[in-house]
């Protein structure tokens, strides 16, 4: 028997009977510069077993935290969560515009789309309830000069979505924006992985422990997305 | 799909439910003693659901994860066994199998370091889920739900912020099999924008009609 497929998924459904390629990915990001920077910032695999995910905890009282600019505690951790999906929501706004997909595949898009511009209402909301005042939408700017790209713009930007969220999960202090935090977090790394398949990489490429990531590598890694 | 009920007929039954500490706490005190049957956990669960379980109460959840990941291992031993599969899914199958063994060691570990019994892996009945590759993703599908669930529902509670790191660290690559699994199945990687959490009743209910009676 083989793998069930929706018929309807022609492209991603073609790059997806290829789930492991590695060299596909690697070939393919050689030519991007977004990719390539953040195979950069991600490059640092730690060996698989390895269960000693760092905490960014010690890192907040350090003068050079970059999420300081985001606000305190929590509040911080909110507005960087809350930038990082207007990012990803305006990213696949742009791409479902842009016209380089169709039928099912242009669906997909608009579906993790829509899930990114839940996640910007449900961050958006939690600060209102706070009275804090939300992290403006950020300018940005993203490749779109043929599927291929968007794709592997997208696996990266969830990759490092979920990274990111992972890094900050052990310093948020109230337990329900972490509750909410955790079942963002999980939604991001089901599209990386998805992504991950539909662009020939492994779904799992930290292996059987994802490496976190903190503030200042995320940061760096969506800084060609951002205009100056 | 249909198979999806075949397979864990519990499920149905399952209402999701917004994330609330509160009811969370509630009904794992109540469900404390029908858990302690299926998971052979101690007194300790109570502790774990208080505001600060402590240590005790983080080696309770550790050891209800535990129990989640040797069926998890279990189950992606035996399909690779029994199972009639095709050659990319029984890739993925192995590689997510030697994944969940690498889960139940790191927990293992954990609840060693802070002084704990480790729970010893569960009997299992997979049933007719290895009757077809269809019936496997299904069940899949169901196993890795259910562990981001699980995880994402008992994080809150985690005492020690290592532990909730290393948990987080887990439960993503629970979700990254979940979507896996989904989408080799034809079916949305990642159905909802936010995951549902379960309690450890709820998980419970799902999980016993893969225990060996």
């Amino acid at each position: 028997m083989t793998v069930p497929t929706n018929p309807e998924r022609n492209a991603i459904a073609r790059a997806a009977r290829d789930p492991f390629s590695r060299r596909k990915f690697l070939v393919l990001t050689g030519g991007t510069g977004a990719a390539g920077a953040f195979l950069a910032a991600c490059g640092d695999d730690d060996d698989e077993g390895d269960t000693s995910a760092s905490s960014t905890t010690e890192d907040m009282d350090t003068g050079g935290d970059p999420l300081a600019q985001f606000g305190e505690g929590d509040v911080g951790i909110l507005n960087y969560a809350l930038t990082l999906e207007y990012l990803e929501a305006g990213f696949y706004a742009a791409v479902a515009e842009s016209g380089l997909f169709k039928g099912a595949d242009l669906e997909l898009v608009k579906t993790i789309g829509g899930h990114e511009q839940e996640h910007v209402d449900a961050l958006l909301a939690t600060l209102k309830d706070l009275g804090e005042e939300p992290a403006p939408e950020p300018e940005a700017e993203f490749p779109l000069d043929d599927a291929e790209t968007v794709l592997m713009t997208a696996a990266e930007v969830e990759n490092l979505g979920a990274a990111a969220y992972l890094g900050q999960a052990a310093a948020i202090e109230n337990p329900d924006i972490l509750a909410a935090a955790l079942s963002i977090h999980s939604v991001e790394a089901r599209h990386a992985a998805l992504l991950n398949t539909l662009i020939g990489e492994d779904p799992t490429p930290d292996g059987a422990f994802a490496v976190p990531a903190d503030a200042q590598t995320v940061l760096d890694g969506v800084q060609p997305f951002l205009k100056a | 799909m249909t198979n999806k009920t075949q397979a864990a007929p519990e499920l149905e039954n399952i209402e999701f439910e917004a994330i609330d500490r509160s009811s969370f706490l509630m009904k794992g005190i109540l469900a404390a003693g029908a858990t302690y049957g299926a998971f052979a956990a101690g007194p300790m669960l109570r502790k774990a659901f208080a505001q600060d379980g402590g240590s005790e109460g983080d080696i309770e959840i550790l050891n209800f994860a535990l129990t989640l990941e040797y069926l998890e291992t279990a189950f992606y031993e035996e399909a690779g066994k029994q199972a009639k599969l095709s050659s990319d899914v029984a890739a993925l199958a192995k590689q997510f199998g030697e994944q969940e063994a690498e889960h139940v060691a790191g927990l293992t570990q954990a609840i060693e370091d802070l002084g704990g019994k480790p729970v010893e892996a569960p009997a299992v009945d997979f049933g007719d889920a290895f009757s077809s590759e269809d019936t496997f993703l299904q069940t899949g599908i169901t196993f890795e739900d259910l562990g981001v669930s699980a995880y994402n529902g008992a994080g809150p509670m985690i005492s020690s912020k290592d532990l909730l790191a290393t948990a987080g660290a887990i439960v993503q690559i629970e979700a990254r099999h979940a979507a896996a699994v989904r989408n080799a199945a034809g079916e949305p990687a990642a159905p909802d924008a936010f995951d549902p959490t379960m309690t450890v009743d709820e998980v419970t209910k799902a999980v016993t009609p893969f225990l060996a009676k």
